[in-house]
């Protein structure tokens, strides 16, 4: 039969494996499936889009329940904590608005890193996917999630007039250490999680530890004397570089270089294991 | 394209270990690490030989017709052949493009539409604009759906299903086509239909890897056979020799006209 010039056609290409692969090619496998990921962005970035909007189907206000809800937690936990710390309600609230949503992005985005791969199940089963793909996929999932929060952020900071300032642009560098976190994260702890399978529950009570121990709802200044155990933290060090930025100050040095040195043992453990890993994952899940 | 198209599988074995409730969990491998009986756990951990010691080279107009009980490993081959699962022992070249007919919804989202499922399953395959209108063309002809096209799959009766989720697979061209039974089910009016469009399919390819059950179709679409059983090789040979000792019974009475 005669093909016409646009008939779909798969695309072709060279399968090799051997039982026993050396250390470098088992690293060129890995560094493979992240390229072929990124070559699969539209797949990643429509699949993480689709997830939202199923999640959402029908209801009237859609993904603007996230904003709705959120906006409700921050306007009354912001009331009460600010009564509680005896705090400025104009200084706590945008301080509070800010925390809460990149710390939820953070949070959702770990437990989610958790899933990435078994919940993948079927389709990772029936054809050969870069498992960088579902990396991909949980982080634009995330991130749209993140976009509506944004919205009560925004919201507040015309609320209460404030301008963090050309310092915002400083947040930018440190969204570029998020994202690339983000997605070692999912490629760490999908596959850590689809041998274990007690994991995910490990991990969901780390991040309601973490939550308490990190300045989300008390604010830095507050501990005082004790506050140079902070950048230890490394949920402190990532969220501030972000954070401080869009409050309109700089974040200093050292914390830059804590967030900097977490992310890059995070990346590295994350391909070690990665790329152990990798060829294994569609026996585990 | 680099080489000619073909697959050489020397030696590979394929095996699942068994992560039972408890034996999957950390507490299980830290208590076992903790006193010491870890490399010994490592030992003893129940492994499954899906595939053992496979080898065979296929090459242009090969068409392989893979048979066996099932559990024979028949499944776990053409899953293996597809790079989904990666062999643990022995060597394994594939050359060209590939298509795996392994899963019928593959990607199938019932909440989405027709239309938008045909274009998710072209994003699945990478195709540029051109090749995506081509596909959403040849899908729709195919399927018949008309005005369900945009309308959510879950709204759709599962015929229509089936064709969908036939149409979208068998709409990609390979190289190799690697094929599992699920394919040849349906009612005998869909199969009717079907069939034209799958030996067009067949025709294509260079190579064909078929796993089925039903003798009549390895018969009229290979010419070469493989009975596995409990994950090895019995028997590699012609459709007739090996479908005789298969069977039990002479099957050349039965030939009826080869489309291959």
């Amino acid at each position: 039969m005669s093909y016409a010039m646009h008939d779909p056609v798969a695309r072709a290409g060279v399968l090799e494996f051997r039982g026993d692969m050396s250390l470098a090619t088992r690293n060129w496998l890995a560094m493979q499936d992240i390229v072929e990921g990124l070559r699969l962005w539209p797949l990643a970035r429509s699949l993480g889009w689709l997830d939202i909007r199923l999640r959402y189907r029908g209801s009237i206000l859609g993904p603007f329940w996230l904003t709705l809800s959120t906006a409700v937690l921050i306007g009354s936990l912001g009331v009460l904590y600010s009564a509680l710390f005896h705090t400025d309600v104009h200084e706590y609230l945008p301080f509070l608005a800010l925390s809460q949503v990149l710390w939820a992005f953070l949070n959702t985005l770990v437990n989610e890193g958790c899933t990435c791969f078994t919940q993948a199940e079927n389709m990772i089963l029936a054809v050969r996917m870069p498992l960088f793909l579902h990396a991909l996929r949980t982080l634009v999932r995330n991130v749209l999630v993140l976009a509506h929060n944004i919205v009560v952020i925004v919201a507040v900071d015309i609320i209460f007039d404030i301008w963090p300032g050309w310092h915002a642009l400083l947040a930018i560098p440190g969204l570029m250490v998020w994202t690339i976190d983000a997605l070692a994260v999912c490629l760490l702890l999908g596959a850590f999680c689809a041998r274990f399978r007690d994991i995910g529950p490990i991990v969901g009570s780390i991040m309601q530890i973490a939550f308490f121990l990190t300045p989300v709802i008390w604010q830095p200044h507050q501990l005082g004397a004790q506050a140079w155990m902070l950048p230890f933290n490394p949920f402190f060090a990532l969220i501030e570089i972000v954070r401080a930025p869009l409050l309109g100050t700089i974040p200093p040095i050292p914390v830059w270089i804590a967030a900097v040195c977490y992310s890059f043992m995070l990346c590295a453990v994350s391909w070690v294991l990665f790329v152990r890993a990798r060829g294994r994952v569609a026996f585990w899940i | 394209m680099p080489d000619e198209v073909r697959i050489d599988i020397a030696d590979v074995s394929v095996s699942f270990p068994l992560y039972h409730g408890t034996n999957r969990s950390l507490k299980k491998t830290v208590m076992a690490a903790a006193s010491g009986r870890l490399g010994q756990d490592r030992q003893q951990r129940v492994v499954v030989q899906a595939l053992r010691d496979i080898s065979f080279s296929l090459t242009r107009g090969d068409r392989l017709g893979l048979i066996g009980m099932n559990g024979a490993g028949k499944t776990t081959l053409l899953r293996t052949l597809a790079g989904i699962y990666e062999p643990v022992n022995g060597s394994m070249r594939i050359v060209g493009s590939l298509n795996a007919l392994l899963d019928p919804n593959l990607g199938m989202n019932i909440e989405l539409t027709g239309r938008e499922n045909i274009l998710l399953r072209g994003l699945y395959n990478g195709l540029s604009r051109p090749e995506m209108a081509r596909l959403e063309q040849d899908v729709a002809e195919f399927a018949g759906l008309g005005d369900f096209m945009d309308l959510p799959v879950r709204t759709y009766s599962s015929g229509m299903v089936v064709r969908l989720g036939f149409a979208m697979a068998t709409a990609i061209r390979p190289e190799i086509l690697l094929m599992d039974e699920w394919f040849l089910v349906g009612d005998a009016e869909f199969r009717e239909r079907a069939q034209g469009r799958l030996e067009d399919m067949v025709r294509g390819a260079d190579i064909l890897v078929l796993s089925t059950h039903d003798v009549s179709v390895v018969q009229s679409w290979c010419t070469r056979v493989l009975w596995l059983d409990q994950g090895r090789i019995r028997e590699d040979g012609s459709p007739d020799d090996v479908l005789e000792h298969y069977l039990g019974h002479s099957v050349r009475k039965l030939q009826p006209e080869g489309i291959a």
